[in-house]
């Protein structure tokens, strides 16, 4: 089979199915129980370090 | 050490450019070569100035001053931009304004319509989305840009690669691809500057603080990827000599203008609209205190932008040498775009929720609705046009360019301008913008000169399509193309009234930026003492 005829039967079938797929369950993903607690605390990430990333963690380096 | 590398490159970069400009065959590879041997050595003069210093290591401060830098340049870049589409739009309109005896062509219509839009769509554009990206990251990963001083490549880079492209443009370098005008070196430059913004840009992500990463900058970094992309495939050409500007595509045929508008279709679907879209998600919420209406609609709508957009390209194609089943691909993809462009729309706008009264009080809001706004109209006029019965009257009309530049002046300039007066008074630490009033004359100036801009094209690009298509009883075309151009010309006059004021809207702008840095008076410190009560 040449090549063309090859991709081209492999996107509108295989590959197709695939991204479909992925797309689904990324969209099912997001509405999984337990996310909505997650996606309030991302959605306000905006609103926490406006000023500066803050202290960093660990033990201090600079004295 | 480090420094030494740096100056040997540099001195080397400039020695070759000099040796490339005297043996160049062309003008604007001349000019090109000599531009980039003055950028490498006053590069150099500043390296060598700064040998040995020691950068001092604040990794808990943000890298603020390439943003400021970017805010500057994307205020110069928007206003020089919208000065030469003004200047384009009445050349249309008088031919006489092309000044061909005068300039030998060097201000033609032709040499400057590329100027105008990469002026606007990279210079303006992604000026904006470079340091939009930037401020954004940052605060959402909780960590300092990553790369030291690498953000200041990107910018520098970004500036060098206008001017080239510029320069080329008016001396006649191109090769020849809608919004990808730029010669094979100027790509290459691109190329290096880009993934320096992708290594910036991730590597900020990788040293995050914030467990998740922000649906903005899913956008952003869908933006960085597609565009590398789109960029190395439809650029993929064999130079015709390296002392030249000329080269020859990779593909060829109805090949060649799949792969340009494949590449023309997403750079408009990734550059301005998933990149803008990560503005939208962050600003905002900010602006109006509130967190976006609903961030499950935020992924499903990044999810299908991304999914659909990508096969859209094809509808740039309709009736010609491009099989009859991939543009009814583009189309069908075209439509069902509506679904997360709609999605998108109405969670920038439910955001608001809560909040509407804002639109009174605060015109930077305002402006951030009516971008979405524009965003929801020209996704909505898009999908219509794609369809093969309204495109094959639609295409290649003046319809094409009143849709265009709803979605740029609309969408892009507006939410651009709303992130500008955001950023400002924060990033100089400014009590607030120097002048809502004068917010609230540009947001009008601007969305008149739309309205005007858009509903004039509507009228001529509709009237000449008609006009192309009208057979007499014996099937004789009715009208000439000469006719066309005579009965457009109202049409043409008011499109360019519209452009100045958009312009004007722009310059009224730069003057209230640039009075809120100047006379506004710094905002008090966080750890200032307070008084007691």
């Amino acid at each position: 089979m040449e090549t063309y005829s090859f991709l081209r039967e492999v996107a509108d079938s295989w590959a197709l199915l695939l991204l479909t797929l992925f797309f689904v369950g990324a969209a099912v993903w997001a509405f999984r129980p337990g996310s909505r607690a997650i996606h309030e605390e991302a959605a306000n990430v905006i609103f926490k370090h406006d000023k500066s990333p803050g202290p960093l963690p660990g033990p201090s380096k600079e004295g | 050490m480090w420094d030494y590398a740096k100056l040997i490159v540099l001195a080397a970069v400039a020695l070759l450019a000099a040796i490339a400009a005297n043996y160049a065959h062309d003008l604007p590879y001349m000019v090109n070569a000599v531009e980039v041997a003055i950028a490498a050595a006053i590069t150099f003069i500043y390296v060598l100035r700064h040998v040995g210093e020691e950068t001092p290591k604040t990794p808990n401060e943000y890298q603020d001053g390439v943003i400021r830098a970017g805010v500057i340049a994307t205020a110069f870049w928007g206003v020089v931009g919208f000065l030469v589409g003004v200047v384009i739009a009445f050349q249309l309109a008088f031919p006489s304004l092309n000044l061909g005896n005068v300039t030998e062509g060097i201000l033609n219509f032709g040499r400057l319509r590329p100027l105008h839009t990469s002026a606007v769509i990279f210079a303006f554009g992604g000026n904006a989305l470079i340091m939009s990206a930037f401020y954004v990251v940052q605060r959402t990963s909780a960590a300092r840009l990553w790369g030291g001083g690498l953000g200041w490549f990107v910018f520098w880079g970004w500036q060098l690669m206008i001017v080239l492209a510029a320069s080329s443009y008016i001396l006649g370098g191109t090769q020849g691809k809608e919004y990808a005008e730029t010669v094979w070196y100027i790509d290459l430059w691109i190329t290096v500057v880009w993934v320096a913004f992708l290594a910036v840009f991730v590597g900020t992500l990788v040293k995050r603080r914030e467990p998740h990463i922000y649906v903005a900058n899913w956008f952003y970094l869908s933006m960085i990827l597609t565009v590398a992309m789109l960029h190395l495939v439809n650029n993929a050409a064999l130079p015709v000599s390296i002392l030249g500007s000329l080269s020859v595509p990779v593909y060829s045929g109805v090949q060649d203008a799949m792969v340009q508008w494949w590449y023309g279709h997403n750079a408009v679907g990734f550059f301005l609209t998933a990149g803008f879209l990560g503005m939208m998600y962050y600003f905002v919420p900010k602006q109006v205190e509130r967190p976006v209406y609903s961030y499950k609609l935020s992924i499903i709508h990044f999810w299908a932008l991304i999914f659909l957009y990508i096969w859209a390209g094809p509808h740039h194609l309709h009736y010609t040498a491009l099989p009859d089943w991939a543009s009814t691909l583009g189309m069908v993809f075209s439509v069902m775009l509506w679904m997360p462009s709609w999605g998108g729309m109405i969670n920038g706008l439910m955001t608001l929720s809560g909040a509407w009264d804002k639109l009174r009080t605060d015109p930077v809001v305002r402006m951030m609705v009516i971008a979405i706004g524009f965003y929801g109209m020209s996704t909505f006029e898009g999908p219509v046009m794609s369809i093969k019965a309204v495109n094959s009257l639609s295409h290649y009309t003046d319809w094409t360019i009143g849709h265009v530049h709803s979605g740029a002046l609309g969408w892009n300039g507006m939410i651009t301008f709303s992130v500008l007066y955001f950023l400002t008074p924060r990033l100089w630490n400014r009590e607030g913008l120097y002048s809502l009033k004068l917010v609230s004359w540009h947001f009008w100036l601007a969305t008149i000169g739309i309205v005007l801009y858009a509903s004039s094209m509507w009228v001529t690009g509709i009237m000449e399509g008609l006009m192309w298509r009208e057979v007499d009883a014996n099937g004789f075309l009715v009208n000439a193309f000469a006719d066309t151009v005579a009965a457009k010309f109202p049409m043409y006059v008011v499109r360019g009234l519209g452009g100045a004021m958009f312009l004007i809207g722009a310059l009224i702008m730069v003057y209230n930026l640039w009075m809120t840095v100047k006379a506004q008076p710094a905002k008090a410190s966080a750890y200032a003492a307070v008084p007691a009560e």
